[in-house]
């Protein structure tokens, strides 16, 4: 079961459903999930909205076996480190069997169930990757 | 002023159950039941998948095959019999993943397997009526058939999204008119907090799929004065093989005509997208001016008619986004234990 506050998971929710990040005019560099301030430029920094096109690949990858609970039922799963095109790396879950996988794997996005909070809370919906 | 589909957009699980698989667990005989349905292998959505993210990609499907500016889309509409929450609107979730929010209206349908067609309806009217710039009807199904029932061999996973606008040179195929036949026939049901469905047997044939598609289906020709010959392409709704095929001899459309719309075959029934998956189909190989007649049906019981006229538009559009045939390709085979898993038929403590 996943104990996140319903409040928590909404203020996010863009960006876990459509790659929403941000961009740093200043100094070019991309973020997700989103920064409000530039780790970089700090106050100098100019930070945009900036939607993924989600195309990337993985830099690398592990097999769950034993999940979690309220993942159990998806094991075995890949749990992955997917670097986007832009820069921005980000672990997700990737869709598909354990033995198709492999580093510098090219990835797109896809729309899934990430968890739910029991059966009377609430689905918890984003973005997992397939390979392309 | 002409209404009609701007594009269209389709999603399959890549999941697929064979006939024989889900016969050999019940002990039933699967020749049998696959000459009867005229189905062979069903749909079957992962772990992770639902109503909502089927219609998800399905929407996104077809902002992207036409290119469309989502903050266009004014209204939201997604039918179903498998909604994930029983209160909460799955539209909602597919206007925000899709970039439509938030000034629009939306809601979500539910009239067995006709909600989506409903939806179009809905759509029709609001573009017509100036309401709305641009319209996302969607059916959407992860459907549910207890096990060893009879609609276990057939109840599949899909979704299909069109987009409805009125601009002339933004339509891929002109809605010319649609017609719809409704009474209160309880052939199939689900009550609140049931997970499975309970139908009346051969009593969904006659009185349910027949007399509303063939009605809905006369009506809207006598309504037009068309006659069957007038269409390349038909479509009905698909429960299984057999019922489309029946329906399209009592009212004289051949077999070539309702071919390339008979996917149910290697897909099974999706439930509010399957007449709209038919649809598809015949949207992914029809040339400008080939005009297409689609009935759907949903129990309880209702059929919606339209008879569609494809333009030029649609050799711009067919390509940008994957059709029904590449979606039934390159499937992977699960056994039931599998697709019991999937399905979350099987509970974990």
């Amino acid at each position: 079961m996943i104990m996140m506050s319903v409040p928590r998971f909404w203020r996010k929710q863009i960006a876990r459903y459509n790659l929403v990040g941000t961009h740093c005019k200043q100094c070019d560099e991309y973020f997700y999930p989103p920064r409000n301030v530039c780790p970089s430029c700090r106050r100098g920094g100019e930070i945009e909205d900036f939607k993924f096109s989600g195309k990337g690949e993985i830099v690398t990858y592990t097999v769950i076996h034993t999940a979690a609970e309220g993942f159990e039922g998806m094991t075995p799963y890949v749990l992955g480190i997917v670097q986007l095109e832009e820069g921005p790396r980000l672990t997700s879950q990737i869709v598909g069997d354990a033995k198709d996988m492999y580093i510098g794997m090219k990835v797109k996005p896809v729309f899934r169930r990430l968890g739910q909070s029991g059966e009377r809370g609430m689905i918890y919906y984003g973005t997992k990757f397939v390979p392309a | 002023m002409s209404v009609g589909i701007v594009s269209y957009g389709v999603y399959i699980p890549r999941y697929r159950i064979k006939i024989e698989e889900i016969a050999r667990v019940w002990g039933d005989d699967a020749e049998i039941l696959k000459a009867g349905l005229m189905v062979n292998e069903k749909s079957v959505p992962d772990v992770d998948e639902d109503t909502a993210t089927i219609a998800v990609e399905a929407a996104r499907s077809a902002v992207k095959r036409a290119g469309i500016d989502a903050q266009r889309v004014g209204a939201v509409y997604t039918g179903s019999e498998s909604h994930p929450y029983a209160v909460k609107p799955t539209s909602t979730i597919v206007a925000e993943a899709v970039g439509a929010t938030p000034v629009l209206t939306a809601a979500d349908y539910e009239f067995a397997c006709k909600a989506g067609t409903a939806a179009i309806q809905t759509c029709m009217g609001l573009v017509s009526s100036g309401m709305i710039d641009l319209g996302l009807a969607i059916g959407s199904d992860v459907a549910q058939g207890a096990p060893a029932d009879a609609l276990e061999y057939t109840a599949a996973a899909g979704g299909v999204a069109y987009i409805i606008g009125n601009r002339e040179s933004e339509l891929a195929a002109i809605i010319e008119d649609t017609y719809s036949f409704t009474t209160d026939t309880p052939d199939f049901w689900r009550r609140e907090g049931m997970p499975y469905p309970e139908h009346g047997g051969r009593f969904t044939g006659e009185p349910g799929y027949f007399k509303h598609v063939t009605s809905a289906a006369r009506g809207l020709m006598e309504k037009m004065g068309t006659k069957p010959d007038d269409y390349d392409y038909a479509v009905f709704h698909q429960p299984n093989g057999k019922f489309p095929s029946r329906a399209a001899a009592m009212l004289g459309f051949s077999k070539e005509q309702i071919r390339p719309g008979l996917v149910v075959t290697r897909l099974g029934n999706t439930y509010s997208g399957s007449c709209m998956m038919g649809i598809a189909a015949t949207l992914d190989q029809a040339k400008p001016g080939d005009r297409i007649f689609a009935t759907s049906f949903g129990s309880g019981a209702g059929s919606d008619a339209f008879s569609i006229t494809v333009t030029d538009r649609i050799e711009e559009i067919r390509y940008s986004a994957p059709g029904v045939e590449e979606m039934l390709a390159d499937p992977i085979y699960v056994d039931y234990a599998t697709y019991a898993r999937h399905k979350g038929k099987i509970r974990l403590a």
